[in-house]
């Protein structure tokens, strides 16, 4: 199968269709489990009591703020680096839906330090630099509408994305660069995980569920963004009727 | 029942928060639906001209 046959808008915009009800589904389904695993068969944690459930949520779309920016910055690269049009709609349509995750992210991360730590926020080097996630992926949706030319946008935020992944890492081990108030990481590659099983199943699969949705959200994005910017183009002209578009 | 949505007394913290998921997630697919339909019509009166 030669993938590049998909690298161009009009060859997309049907595979991404087809894909879409498969993530969609899939994600709820995941979701559905997830809570389940969540709610009915995690314990209550002995130190925390029922409010430590909002991690299963927090630390799933935390995780997926950060990966949607590197993603981001990759289609980004190689708008700038190969100016194909299909990578610069990609980055354009994950900005709006990592902004979401860090939204969610830095919410019930609140709703969650409050009964736990005793304050909503503070000046916390994770806190504060999921909080600039959240203004560069803003940066990235702004410059976007402030410039008409779309392949000049393209160029604009692939940049200020591009120098704003410098900040992924600097989230990513903000808890072992500095001491303060968020703990450590939860869930380690390389040693053993601090938390019961059950919990952790629920983590990894409300993680898969908020993969699926993101993929999802941004196919759907992806296609009314080629809808909008290859209005004039001919291979559009023969998507006429619109429940068939 | 109501004792699992007092939640143990963090019911606040724990239904605000995935309240709000909820609500957030909805906001982006009726978003997405609009902005569809949008394109669409869009595209539908450049079709017809």
């Amino acid at each position: 199968m030669n993938f590049f046959r998909y690298s161009s808008p009009s060859t997309f915009y049907p595979l991404a269709g087809k894909l879409i009800p498969w993530f969609g589904w899939s994600a709820l389904l995941f979701a559905i489990v997830g809570l389940w695993i969540g709610f009915g068969l995690a314990p209550t944690d002995f130190q925390q009591g029922e409010a430590y459930r909002i991690i299963f949520i927090h630390v799933a779309t935390a995780w997926m703020s950060m990966f949607i920016y590197v993603v981001m910055a990759f289609w980004s690269a190689l708008s700038l680096g190969f100016n194909t049009r299909l990578s610069g709609m990609m980055a354009q349509a994950l900005a709006p839906t990592g902004a979401l995750m860090t939204f969610i992210a830095l919410w019930t991360g609140a709703l969650w330090g409050r009964p736990t730590w005793g304050t909503y926020w503070a000046w916390d080097a994770r806190m504060t630099s999921e909080l600039i996630l959240l203004f560069l992926y803003f940066g990235v949706i702004a410059l976007r509408n402030a410039i008409d030319d779309d392949r000049r946008a393209d160029r604009a935020c692939g940049v200020l994305a591009l120098v704003g992944v410098v900040n992924i890492p600097i989230i990513y081990f903000s808890v072992q660069w500095w001491n303060t108030l968020h703990q450590g990481s939860s869930v380690s590659m390389v040693a053993a995980p601090k938390m019961a099983a059950i919990m952790l199943a629920g983590m990894l699969v409300m993680a898969i569920a908020v993969w699926f949705y993101s993929i999802a959200a941004a196919l759907m994005r992806v296609r009314c963004i080629i809808l909008e910017r290859e209005r004039g183009a001919a291979w559009t002209g023969q998507l006429t009727e619109p429940g068939k578009i | 029942m109501s004792e699992f949505f007092a939640m143990g007394g963090y019911g606040f913290y724990v239904w605000g928060a995935y309240g709000v998921t909820a609500l957030a997630i909805m906001v982006e697919l009726i978003a997405l639906r609009a902005r569809r339909m949008n394109a669409e019509e869009a595209h539908a009166e450049a079709a017809h001209r």
